[in-house]
């Protein structure tokens, strides 16, 4: 067990990975000094300019060209510096990454991982805080990431380097920072939720930083005497649908909590796939807490209106409870 | 016109591959229109065979190439099966992608044909990349990277040429220019002097050629190919050609006066023109029209060959989705 934050967490997993595999290389901009968070620090010293490259600011180009990398043997991981700027590379990423190996056939494969850093930090404002998961959740052929913690950046960051299909793989800007303790033989299969609280009154399903906000606010819930079964999803694809519904079977009832756009996100098809597949132990409406549809401001107290916190979630738990 | 030292093997070699590629479009036409079996939108390569004609004879097989929506000539060319291809048109088993990506998407990753692209322009940082990874792999191998005039205008385009310069990376640009974009002219949406100027900009060496001309399509491909290839830095070649049919098989074209097209294709044919050089240099004209007749009996071969295919079983719809988080069939 070592003591690691969140982005030294990835940081060792990527250099193990390319110390094992020759085939592995990082390409975005600003990699050369380490990566505009520090994610890469260290790495171009072990490796070298060609395996940790720098990039023109040409996102497109970016994913363009790793995608050609990978499809003739190569395993890249793409930085894209913000989920906003990936952007750029939509149509690289949606229309050719994504779609490679069906469309010809099973002939090619693209083992990328497609690194976006997401999610609000302090004054940030609407183009540098988005949380854009959902959208990716909707592409078939993508595998989307969104770790929590120093243990899962360690865990879920192998497992995308050692991945055939293209990862999207968004850490939040604002737990770079987070400690943990991080078991490097911890084993991990895509799709599982993590437990992060158990409780049988309440499903409360989240995923990245919403994760530690729920787990703070399951600990508040738990002194008063409601039991919260936090399910962090880890990943939106595969998600853990049969998690979800054996904890709704138990509890009843289904709080989703994420820090995206509700309208049209993720926690839809959540509650969707409860309704469907659960109503009957449903003992209240499932609700979901998440960013109204507004756009990202830059005062903090404009900030904050969209930002779900510790203090929504214990209130829609007790009155879900009550 | 005849040539001096003039290569005849070469020259039948370039007529042979021209005619299976009209041959093979022709057929495919047919297969659409008059067979009603080609249900999506094929874009045709009528009048331009001589640039994939010309470049391929340059190339290795294991040479690596990306190309459009108007790919069927280059794909041919790059040495794979036309029935294979056939039975993609038809969406058929045996098909080079499985019956799953049709026309647009067509691919042969065995004989190094990376894939065509139903997005204008998005080839192009694609195949920079695929020489990214040739030079992380450290092989001589080389791409050739092939889009239209109309993709000098989409970002990629700079994207692409810009990078591969900056990495030095081992790729021939090529930019098939027949006038067209869809159904607009390319000269009435593009500043400046073009394609040729915009790379010489990044620092590409260029050349411009009559890409009608198959002989001069393959000697400016041998050269630039080996200048790739030895110097592990990219190239760009302006191939000037016209479409002779409309954008796709069911566009008549009607946006452009027909008696100059016509005019164009009795005067200016790659196949006609390299007929003529071939007897110029004493090729009989039953040897040229034998040519015409096996590649007309090859593709015809091939659509049958399609149209004896099965389509492919229901529950490929789901396979080769992604490894992780299969598809789900119902929600």
């Amino acid at each position: 067990m070592s003591r690691m934050t969140y982005a030294e967490a990835a940081r060792t997993a990527l250099a193990e990975a390319m110390r094992a595999d020759p085939r592995v290389w990082c390409v975005g901009e600003d990699l050369g000094r380490g990566g505009v968070f520090g994610q890469y620090k260290g790495l171009r010293e072990e490796f070298g300019p060609d395996r940790v490259s720098d990039a023109p600011i040409s996102e497109a180009g970016i994913m363009g060209a790793a995608f050609g990398a990978a499809m003739v043997g190569t395993r890249p991981v793409v930085e894209m510096r913000f989920a906003d700027f990936a952007l750029c590379a939509t149509d690289e990423l949606v229309n050719q990454v994504a779609k490679a190996r069906f469309m010809f056939g099973g002939q090619s494969r693209a083992p990328m991982v497609i690194r976006k850093p997401m999610g609000m930090w302090r004054s940030s404002a609407a183009q540098h805080s988005q949380s854009l998961e959902s959208w990716y959740a909707h592409i078939p052929g993508l595998v989307v990431a969104v770790p929590s913690t120093p243990q899962d950046n360690y865990t879920m960051m192998h497992a995308a380097l050692a991945a055939d299909d293209p990862v999207v793989y968004m850490e939040h800007k604002n737990i770079w920072a987070l400690e943990g303790d991080v078991d490097v033989g911890e084993p991990y299969d895509w799709g599982t939720a993590r437990r992060r609280h158990a409780g049988d009154d309440l499903t409360l399903v989240c995923w990245s930083d919403t994760a530690n906000v729920a787990e703070r606010a399951a600990a508040t819930l738990a002194a008063e005497g409601i039991g919260a079964d936090v399910l962090d999803l880890r990943t939106l694809w595969p998600w853990d649908r049969d998690g979800v519904l054996d904890s709704v079977a138990r509890t009843g009832r289904l709080l989703v909590a994420h820090e995206s756009v509700g309208a049209g996100g993720f926690g839809g098809e959540v509650v969707a796939t409860v309704c469907q597949h659960a109503f009957d132990a449903l003992r209240a409406p499932p609700r979901r807490l998440a960013a109204p549809r507004s756009l990202i401001p830059y005062a903090p107290n404009l900030e904050d209106r969209l930002r779900v916190t510790e203090d929504m979630i214990v209130a829609a738990a007790r009155e879900m409870c009550a | 016109m005849s040539r001096p030292n003039y290569d005849r093997d070469r020259g039948l070699a370039l007529l042979t591959m021209m005619e299976r590629i009209r041959a093979f479009e022709r057929t495919a036409e047919q297969a659409a229109v008059r067979d009603q079996l080609v249900l999506g939108a094929i874009h045709l390569s009528i009048g331009q065979e001589a640039v994939a004609a010309g470049l391929v004879g340059a190339l290795r097989r294991d040479d690596l190439m990306v190309s459009t929506h108007r790919g069927h000539g280059h794909t041919l060319a790059k040495g794979a099966d036309p029935a294979a291809m056939m039975k993609e048109l038809l969406g058929r088993q045996g098909g080079c992608c499985g019956g799953k990506g049709g026309s647009m998407h067509i691919a042969d990753f065995g004989v190094g044909m990376l894939g065509a692209n139903g997005v204008v322009s998005a080839n192009i940082t694609i195949g920079a990349g695929a020489a990214h990874g040739v030079k992380l792999l450290g092989d001589d191998r080389i791409v050739v990277d092939i889009f239209g005039d109309g993709a000098i205008n989409r970002g990629p385009f700079l994207e692409g040429l810009n990078w591969a310069a900056v990495f030095g990376l081992p790729v021939l640009f090529v930019c098939e220019d027949n006038e067209w974009s869809a159904t607009t002219r390319t000269a009435d949406m593009t500043a400046g002097d073009g394609a040729g100027a915009r790379a010489r900009a990044i620092g590409l060496p260029v050349e411009v050629v009559d890409g009608n001309d198959a002989e001069a399509v393959a000697d400016v491909a041998r050269s630039l190919v080996a200048r790739v290839r030895d110097s592990r830095a990219p190239a760009f070649l302006h191939a000037r050609t016209f479409r002779q049919g409309g954008h796709t098989y069911f566009d008549p074209a009607s946006y452009r006066s027909a008696d100059d097209t016509a005019a164009r294709i009795a005067s200016d044919d790659p196949i006609d023109r390299q007929r003529a050089a071939l007897g110029a240099a004493g090729v009989a004209d039953a040897d040229l029209d034998r040519l015409r007749s096996d590649a007309e009996a090859e593709m015809a071969a091939a659509l049958e060959a399609a149209k004896a295919a099965p389509f492919p079983d229901a529950d490929q719809t789901f396979t080769d989705v992604q490894d992780i988080g299969a598809p789900e069939a119902a929600a």
